[in-house]
């Protein structure tokens, strides 16, 4: 569609309030040749336990309905993995089912548990993630990838992904970052940003202490983006567990609101038509009327350079949770930077500066925990667990270790997750002598941002202190 | 190691349903995986070769011109819809707005005297079973007056936005894929084209 109804642009509406009650994540690697998936799944599952100091059983005996997200199966040659986790969790016979939005499967399998929650359906949700890319070799996997874009039109061109994606990414360099030397070291600096972030976080599978310059000198992949302008390829799982008011006050004294809604658009970017800017609550028709005078080229929306489904998440989220300036009214971001350049892409869609300023959200220090020029707070920090490209990428559990990261930092309990020694050891990593605390300080307020390939699904999770919400229900 | 003529699997279709015939998997033995520094089994491999049986469907009047030379696209004539006379490349086979099924024209002139490059990618990687050359030039192709932009591959020349390119067409031994359709530079001679490929 290139013109919408009122009824499609209807702000979706929760029948009852729904709460966050608890988070967990496994360990975050590369491979892990010893380990099955299903062990992962019980580490993070077990995590939310302890985070409301349950043990698992205790957990269980609240949860109705279960909803799994896993993207690939054809990586597992396992059809029906979700059954055999739902199994090997020992939550039969409840109900459950699979959930699949390529790179979007995290925060969409949440979107599903939440909508049950609402519903009455059920008062207490599992949604749980995983995803398992380690077992086939690396060019088998770019195949299977691949596989996600159209079959008969994308896939046979080479069979990978990236050059799917990648075009968008020259478009945007070319149209809005006009090729210019300072837009490449903006785009360097989320690298270090983000990398640099992973460090303090154990679960991490891609910390580095790097510089613009080794971002900039890394090889390249598909110009203008480089090796370390790419997220990463990971293994693991996260989960949360959603429900109404009654049960969430009887798993934690502190749940949190949850707002979570969906965008979508083309499979193949090639059948992106062209339309009006759908605007968000801190833009006007103004803000975009010499659009094209600044930035010729950029006449054509989303064309290749934005993310139609990123706005159209943001637009129903923002209106659910009473957002009118998501850096005025939010506290902290986590966002998909699947890549560079594709993170300052999604700074537009979901406004944090207009369509072609992107870059400023970096340059202006704002995206930072501390503000690199002012030495003070950032605005509104953003991937401070280290995003896709330092922390993870395991498709199915990214979203979910969004929200639960999103979550640790509205708890103010991100240290007690971070921090500790013994979990540095049992994940076997090194906890750097420099380990700082990122705990964003008085944060009620944030946003999770879990997107698919070239932009086919975006779901935007919103995670509020109750006491600190912007619209009534 | 490519199979030889009689490890091949062939379908046709008579009397409505497919026919297979050759060979469409060769089993191989799985092997244990042992942690070398443990000495104990980790796992097992689980070989696979298939063959996928893949319908077309609406769809084939294109890939199947792309071997005649022709680049055949879809247009919407529901006198009713918003969109009346988009034209789709790639060819849709219904309207996405309406959803009446398009109908099917041909745009090889079209494509001739009107693609230029939207956007570009170059790229040195590849996945498992890719055909094309290495490195790969995506290029992403406008066409005056389609509302789409088709993704294809440059097979001579350096992709540049808004540069003029002309399609060719592996028209001496298509494959019916995707990739029997590529684009050149304008300008580019006969003889530059890759073995198998004509204007």
């Amino acid at each position: 569609m290139i013109k919408f109804s009122d009824k499609q642009l209807k702000i979706p509406k929760l029948m009852r309030p729904v709460y966050l009650a608890t988070v967990g994540m496994s360990k975050f690697d590369r491979a892990f040749p010893e380990t099955r998936t299903e062990e992962l799944c019980i580490q993070a599952f077990t995590a939310a336990a302890d985070f409301v100091n349950m043990t698992p059983s205790e957990l269980k005996q609240y949860i109705h309905t279960c909803y799994y997200g896993h993207f690939a199966d054809h990586f597992g040659d396992q059809l029906l993995g979700e059954s055999v986790i739902h199994d090997r969790l020992g939550l039969d016979p409840l109900g459950n089912i699979g959930v699949k939005t390529g790179g979007a499967t995290g925060g969409s399998t949440m979107w599903e548990a939440v909508k049950a929650v609402a519903s009455g359906y059920s008062d207490c949700t599992l949604a749980l993630g995983w995803e398992r890319m380690d077992e086939v070799p690396t060019d088998e996997g770019n195949h299977l990838i691949s596989a996600a874009a159209d079959k008969d039109w994308e896939t046979p061109l080479g069979h990978i992904y990236t050059g799917y994606y990648a075009v968008m990414a020259q478009r945007y360099w070319k149209i809005f970052g006009k090729e210019e030397d300072s837009f490449r070291d903006t785009m360097a600096e989320i690298a270090v940003k983000n990398r640099g972030y992973a460090r303090m976080n154990p679960h991490a599978h891609g910390p580095m202490k790097i510089t613009t310059e080794d971002v900039k000198n890394s090889p390249i992949v598909a110009y203008p983006l480089r090796v370390l302008d790419c997220c990463l390829m990971s293994v693991g799982s996260a989960c949360g567990i959603v429900c109404d008011e009654k049960t969430a006050y009887e798993i934690t004294d502190n749940p949190l609101r949850i707002y979570i809604g969906a965008g979508s658009h083309t499979l193949r970017v090639a059948d992106r038509r062209n339309m009006t800017i759908p605007l968000l609550p801190n833009e006007t028709p103004d803000t975009y009327k010499d659009l094209g005078k600044r930035f010729p080229g950029s006449e054509r929306y989303p064309g290749f350079t934005g993310f139609l489904a990123a706005r159209m998440a943001a637009y129903y989220t923002y209106g659910m949770a009473g957002i009118n300036d998501p850096i005025e009214d939010l506290d902290v971001i986590e966002l998909h930077d699947a890549f560079t350049i594709s993170d300052i892409q999604s700074y537009e869609d979901v406004g944090l500066r207009p369509y072609g300023e992107g870059r400023d959200y970096i340059e202006s220090g704002d995206a930072y925990l501390i503000n690199p020029q002012t030495k003070k707070p950032g605005k509104l920090p953003s991937n401070l667990s280290g995003g896709l490209i330092g922390c993870m990428h395991a498709v199915g559990a990214t979203g979910l270790m969004q929200i639960a990261e999103i979550g640790y930092h509205v708890w103010n309990r991100w240290d007690e997750i971070h921090e500790p020694q013994e979990k540095w050891d049992a994940f076997g990593r090194k906890k750097p002598n420099d380990w700082a605390s990122l705990q964003v300080q008085d944060a009620k307020r944030g946003l999770a941002i879990s997107h698919a390939g070239v932009g086919s699904q975006v779901i935007a999770t919103i995670l509020m202190d109750p006491k600190n919400l912007l619209k009534e229900d | 190691m490519p199979k030889t003529e009689n490890e091949k699997g062939f379908v046709d279709i008579i009397n409505g349903r497919y026919k297979p015939e050759g060979v469409f998997h060769i089993p191989e033995a799985n092997q244990p995986i042992f942690n070398k520094d443990t000495g104990k089994l980790a796992g097992i491999t689980n070989p696979r070769d298939m063959t996928y049986i893949h319908s077309y469907g609406g769809e084939a009047p294109f890939f199947e011109g792309l071997g005649k030379g022709k680049l055949m696209a879809s247009r919407c004539d529901n006198e009713k819809c918003d969109t009346k006379g988009s034209i789709y490349q790639p060819l849709r086979i219904y309207c996405p707005d309406c959803l009446r099924k398009n109908t099917i024209i041909d745009m090889t002139n079209l494509a001739k005297t009107t693609a230029k490059i939207h956007s570009y990618i170059i790229t040195h990687r590849s996945g498992a079973f890719n055909s094309l050359p290495i490195p790969i030039k995506f290029i992403n192709v406008e066409f005056e007056g389609v509302v789409t932009i088709l993704m294809s591959v440059l097979a001579v020349g350096e992709p540049e936005i808004d540069k003029k390119v002309v399609p060719i067409f592996n028209t001496k031994a298509p494959t019916y894929t995707i990739t029997d359709l590529r684009f050149v530079v304008e300008g580019t001679s006969e003889s530059e084209l890759p073995e198998g490929f004509t204007f």
